[in-house]
């Protein structure tokens, strides 16, 4: 599917390789070429966009596996980016422990903390998870609040940035680094999983759980399973993000941030690897579009509304888009890829 | 003794207020198998448009709920006409995501026409308070019950003996079997949406009289959404004790145990979402729902 003419399989290895031309294997060098060196030629302003991005897209990577591929739709992943974040800042700034120490610890973590809201999951299907998923978020940082002596509570906590044997990752160049690399092994990982023995089960879940059940997949086991990888990502995520504001509050974590991040996946398109990183690069840089051409707007309409109207034209522009391609911007980027394949044909 | 009581009625009062909200949940539901988050943003503007009507152009409280429900109407129809419309047919993620910038706008729009600002109006309100034995219950929850009883009242009845309640529940069931018996699905929809609307507005005004509007009220839709599970999807009437027993349920515990926790509580916040999930764990269909059968 989607491959450009001529292009044959003659083992099972190049069947199953994903990238099988020349052609992407340039493009994908050449993309990892111009992101690695980005520091060079942006002002640190568009380095932190494409930081915030980058932990994004680690954790709506996590979403996907947990709803797109294993279909159990969760609205609180921000709440579990907030155990690993907490986690991370805890173990740091109150235990002394090195970074490279407590990323690992937070992502085990929210883990934990994603099975064991996951514990239900079994039972409950559609609507009924969608609401103990919330209730995670709800839960998560309401303790947080409770336990103020260990996180700070409504007052935060002052987290350290990382280090690497005595430098510290200070700058904006050297953290979007760390973000970037952990975001590519991410992604490798995502793509992956979904292709090993786990991914094909958590897809037989998604599309007919009692098939999947019938056929001998182990529900209880896989569903735990993506659980956890789904939070293990959101706690990697959630420390990287700390780390980065270098403090740590619950308002870093609200819950239209969980909702968002499923629409970020449902604008990218589900059950996609590239679909999540489109959907979060897509919404981040309207969010940044807003920014810029809210306090335009707003000086022309009125003065003194430019949040009003920076938060309307989001959920306008997201309006329309709906309207024109309700089925997301993967749906869009296969038809355009499909074009360009058969070019100068029209089938 | 007094203490529990007074927690108690006022626990009613504010799942009544839930009950109400919930039923507009259950009619998108229903009709669209969409989770509508904008349910809690209905809410919070219809406290502002209290405000605005009760605090900015002095109406007396039935002509502002009136008004209210008037501007409801007209949300409902514009929102159903010009954003759910076009995607009649399209997945069910598309209707959800819609409701999320559909939530956005509105929350836009309150901070563009309030300034997003804290407003209260107890004062406004007739005082009318009620004194049984040492109990007292002060006006804004004697109305807020009055309205929610009322309008609950009318709902059922809209539901069980009119044709247009009649063709909504058909919908419900089976969307192209009610086509091809000749009823208009979008009319039924454009019905669903004003009434999500109204109640929400109705809601809205009734909590903003007891504890004043602002922008994060737009979080008791979230409430809503655990009455709705709570009670079963399926049942209206659920939803109604649903409502009233965490409404309830939270008021105590939040009287009890909020002086007991360390960081002074809010227990009011989470308690609903720790019930509902113990609950579901045992009664995965809510306490009413109806188990789904599935079949390969």
């Amino acid at each position: 599917m989607g491959l450009p003419s001529g292009t044959f399989s003659q083992s099972y290895a190049q069947d199953m390789a994903i990238f099988r031309t020349k052609a992407q294997w340039i493009i994908l060098l050449a993309f990892l070429a111009f992101l690695f060196t980005c520091p060079l030629y942006f002002s640190d302003r568009i380095l932190t966009i494409m930081t915030i991005i980058g932990i994004t897209v680690i954790s709506v990577l996590g979403l996907n596996i947990l709803t797109g591929y294993c279909n159990q739709i969760s609205i609180g992943h921000a709440g579990f980016m907030a155990v690993g974040a907490y986690t991370s800042g805890i173990l740091c700034a109150k235990l002394g422990w090195s970074f490279w120490a407590a990323l690992p610890a937070a992502a085990l973590m929210a883990g934990i903390v994603g099975i064991l809201f996951g514990l239900p999951s079994l039972k409950l299907k559609g609507f009924y998870l969608i609401m103990a998923t919330i209730a995670a978020h709800f839960i998560i940082i309401w303790f947080i609040l409770q336990f103020y002596t260990v996180t700070g509570g409504g007052d935060g906590l002052a987290v350290p940035r990382p280090e690497i044997g005595g430098f510290v990752l200070k700058s904006k160049g050297s953290y979007f680094y760390l973000v970037m690399i952990i975001a590519c092994l991410a992604t490798f990982v995502a793509k992956n999983i979904v292709r090993t023995r786990a991914g094909r089960a958590f897809i037989a879940i998604r599309d007919n759980e009692l098939a999947a059940e019938v056929m001998g997949v182990n529900l209880w086991a896989y569903k735990l399973m993506a659980f956890f990888i789904g939070c293990v990502f959101a706690g990697v995520a959630g420390s990287l993000l700390v780390h980065y504001v270098a403090f740590a509050t619950v308002d870093q974590f609200p819950f239209m941030n969980s909702v968002w991040y499923l629409g970020m996946l449902i604008i990218g398109g589900m059950g996609s690897t590239a679909g999540a990183i489109f959907g979060v690069v897509s919404l981040k840089l309207l969010d940044e579009l807003v920014i810029i051409v809210g306090p335009i707007l707003s000086a022309v309409v009125a003065p003194q509304a430019a949040a009003s109207l920076g938060l309307i034209m989001r959920g306008l522009v997201i309006i329309l888009f709906l309207i024109f391609e309700p089925r997301g911007l993967a749906h869009r980027w296969q038809m355009v890829k499909a074009y360009f394949q058969l070019w100068p044909f029209s089938h | 003794m007094t203490f529990f009581l007074q927690l108690v009625i006022s626990g009613f009062a504010l799942g009544m207020v839930y009950a109400l909200i919930a039923i507009g949940f259950v009619i998108i539901l229903k009709c669209s198998k969409a989770f509508n988050i904008a349910q809690g943003h209905f809410v919070m503007i219809g406290g502002y448009l209290g405000f605005t009507f009760l605090v900015t152009f002095h109406l007396p409280v039935w002509a502002s709920l009136l008004a209210a429900i008037a501007v409801a109407i007209i949300m409902g129809l514009l929102i159903e006409r010009f954003t759910l419309r076009p995607l009649v047919g399209q997945p069910v993620l598309a209707v959800i995501m819609m409701t999320i910038a559909l939530a956005t706008v509105l929350e836009g729009l309150a901070t563009l026409i309030w300034g997003g600002e804290y407003k209260a109006y107890h004062g406004v309100l007739p005082t009318i308070t009620l004194k049984i034995g040492e109990l007292s219950i002060p006006s804004e929850m004697l109305i807020g019950i009055m309205v929610s009883i009322v309008a609950v009242a009318i709902l059922m009845l809209l539901f069980h003996y009119t044709k247009s309640g009649l063709a909504m529940r058909a919908t419900a069931e089976d969307e192209q079997v009610v086509q091809s018996a000749g009823i208009k699905v979008t009319t039924v929809y454009a019905l669903s949406w004003v009434i999500a609307c109204v109640v929400g507005v109705i809601g809205g005004i009734i909590l903003g009289g007891v504890s004043g509007v602002m922008i994060p009220m737009a979080m008791v839709g979230l409430k809503a959404f655990a009455v709705v599970l709570l009670g079963g999807i399926n049942s209206i009437g659920g939803a109604i004790v649903a409502g009233i027993m965490l409404g309830v349920l939270e008021n105590v515990a939040a009287g009890y145990l909020d002086p007991l926790l360390p960081a002074g509580g809010g227990l009011a916040n989470v308690f609903p979402f720790i019930v509902i999930i113990i609950v579901l764990i045992f009664r995965p269909y809510g306490l009413f729902g109806l188990a789904e059968i599935e079949r390969i």
